[in-house]
């Protein structure tokens, strides 16, 4: 065929310029296997969440709201040395709770973005087509949103912190609920990313992604709010644990109260006992799990 | 490279395959059929992705049922449908591509720019793939199926929605992965024409069974059908009727194209090799009469329906199908 030997014979430009097509050189250096696959993915999604790698338009919104989660964290700080204050103005552990409108954003963002995107231009089928498997996908997918919420809600209780010893406040007391707030926001993370993840994946879409997740995060908080808040007025305070369990931030704050030492945002300040918290804690891990189900089912589905 | 043995695979209310029995050697091989005559089912099966109902598949000696992560390290995959996300730039998607087929970063890098450049993608391929063209897209696609280099690319309808230069520049790419690149092809089209050019393996399928299974060298130089179109002169008032006549002295047989445009001015005949381009060549010249076009006729996949049933080829079910 003509076009074959026109691409292999040397092309002459102008004077003794001369352009070498050097033909097609085979690959047989390592091919590192799924597992590699697997972690490639999860740094490429993990980079995605905060629009590194993509364009400069989707940098902003998650810039953005990193840096929203920061501000209130470096202020009170920064009012905590001046007043030399004995303790700081928040919690470690109510942090992620006060915030939550922006934690409730950054999901709703970036959820869709990392899975709907790959669906609407149907890239699926070329990750399928290699070595990596259903579960490869859900499970990197799944912990590079994970790990994103993680580093957006615990780089302020790191703020905190950070300046808590430099305010030269107690240190035990400190290191203590710096670690249980780390805690909580890694439950926070992992059950937040769950729920984001199986609500963005059912569509190809990412405006209904964006706005079913928001809708899901906000109205089950709205509704339990004013049902606790309801449940108080009419002094049926034992009601008030139980009803907590039906949306996400709620339950997170149920989980702390009980076992990481946080006040509870609860109307009446009231936390879950014991017994209820471990119900807390086994409904919360039982939604993560349940959530990475769901997300293995999608994907058996969407196929080649 | 690939063996399928009695291959079926059905669904709740179509069968997909139906016990389909093929070898595929090394080279270029055309895999022919209509829309939905089960190319990429077979396809999806190969890969390891879709277990068969009945039936075994082998593709670089590997089982596919059991072995499906191996093969899809060694083989490369081109859907037929769109797959590029518009907002990043070939190389930043062919390089992740490569990491997932299990690359190291700087080897990554490397062969994406090998690859890029070896299917014609220069300067544009910094820029986001959304604003790229149908035949830019194309290439991109076909760039990220052999950025690992595998030993056998599967490439889904590469030509589709090409306009004829991109197509021919598509077709003598494919031709290259295997001359040049050393990667065996197994390209999917509904168009036998385009196939006939760049394969030297042709294999049939419709309605999920085998047609026929042979070189295109056996198409091509046996039974073209050929058709002629001829001018008159004052001395042959009927010039049509004048070869019809000397085709016949000579022992050709010779049908009337009825039912083409053009019926009664085009001859149909089939061509049995070289000799016989030759003969209708110094016969027209004999006469003195022009030759407007002299074309091979097949474009439809329903002629090779017929030709397999009447050289009793293939299975007699074939006819039913045709079509």
């Amino acid at each position: 065929m003509a076009a074959e030997q026109s691409t292999r014979t040397p092309v002459t430009a102008s004077g003794d310029t001369r352009i070498h097509n050097i033909g097609y050189r085979s690959y047989d250096g390592a091919r590192l296997g799924r597992a590699y696959a697997r972690r490639s993915l999860y740094s490429q999604s993990l980079r995605g969440s905060y629009g590194l790698g993509r364009s400069v338009k989707s940098k902003v919104l998650p810039m953005l709201l990193f840096v929203v989660m920061c501000v209130p964290a470096a202020i009170m700080v920064a009012v905590a040395v001046a007043t030399k204050a004995k303790d700081l103005p928040v919690d470690y552990t109510r942090y992620a709770i006060v915030m939550q409108a922006v934690i409730s954003l950054y999901v709703a963002s970036q959820a869709p973005q990392s899975v709907s995107r790959d669906l609407r231009f149907k890239t699926v089928p070329l990750y399928f087509s290699r070595p990596i498997e259903t579960a490869d996908y859900v499970r990197a997918k799944f912990a590079a949103l994970a790990s994103a919420l993680f580093i957006l809600t615990a780089a302020p209780l790191l703020v905190l912190y950070v300046g808590a010893l430099l305010a030269k406040l107690d240190f035990s007391d400190q290191t203590k609920g710096f670690a249980q707030g780390l805690v909580s926001v890694a439950l926070l993370s992992l059950l937040f990313a769950g729920i984001g993840l199986v609500i963005a994946s059912v569509t190809p879409r990412r405006g209904f992604g964006i706005a079913a997740v928001i809708a899901v995060l906000t109205i089950t908080y709205g509704a339990v709010s004013t049902l606790q808040a309801i449940a108080e007025v009419q002094n049926s305070g034992d009601s008030i644990a139980w009803i907590g369990l039906f949306s996400p931030i709620t339950l997170i704050d149920g989980v702390q109260s009980a076992f990481l030492g946080a006040a509870s945002a609860f109307p009446g300040g009231v936390g879950p006992s014991n017994a209820e918290g471990i119900v807390y804690v086994l409904v919360t891990l039982g939604l993560i799990a349940a959530s990475y189900g769901l997300l293995m089912r999608r994907y058996k589905k969407v196929g080649l | 490279m690939i063996a399928t043995e009695s291959l079926s695979k059905r669904f709740p209310r179509v069968t997909a395959l139906d016990r389909l029995s093929v070898d595929v050697g090394p080279g270029v091989t055309g895999l022919v059929g209509a829309n939905g005559a089960g190319k990429s089912t077979l396809i999806k099966i190969l890969l390891g992705l879709s277990p068969a109902t009945e039936g075994r598949a082998e593709v670089l000696g590997l089982d596919v049922a059991t072995e499906g992560a191996a093969i899809r390290e060694r083989v490369g995959y081109m859907p037929e449908h769109d797959c590029l996300p518009p907002d990043v730039s070939a190389t930043e998607f062919v390089v992740h591509m490569a990491r997932m087929s299990g690359l190291p970063p700087t080897a990554a890098r490397e062969r994406t720019a090998d690859t890029l450049r070896h299917v014609g993608l220069y300067e544009e391929r910094y820029r986001p793939i959304g604003g790229y063209s149908t035949g830019m897209k194309q290439r991109v696609k076909l760039a990220q199926a052999l950025v690992h280099d595998p030993q056998l690319v599967f490439l889904d309808e590469p030509t589709n929605g090409l306009d004829p230069v991109g197509r021919d520049e598509m077709l003598g790419l494919i031709r290259r992965i295997h001359t040049d690149f050393g990667i065996s092809v197994l390209v999917t089209s509904h168009l036998l024409g385009e196939l006939e050019r760049t394969c030297d393996h042709v294999v049939v399928v419709d309605g999920g069974k085998l047609l026929r299974s042979s070189s295109t060298t056996d198409f091509t130089q046996t039974t073209t059908p050929l058709a002629i179109e001829v001018t008159d002169t004052d001395e042959h008032p009927d010039g049509t009727r004048a070869v019809r006549e000397a085709l016949h002295a000579r022992g050709v047989s010779v049908e009337d194209g009825s039912g083409l445009p053009g019926a009664g001015h085009i001859l149909l005949l089939t061509a049995q090799g070289e000799q016989t381009y030759d003969l209708v060549r110094d016969v027209i010249a004999d006469l003195g009469l022009g030759l407007v076009r002299m074309e091979q006729r097949r474009h439809h996949i329903s002629e090779v329906f017929r030709n397999g049933a009447d050289s009793g080829e293939e299975r007699k079910e074939a006819v039913g199908h045709g079509g």
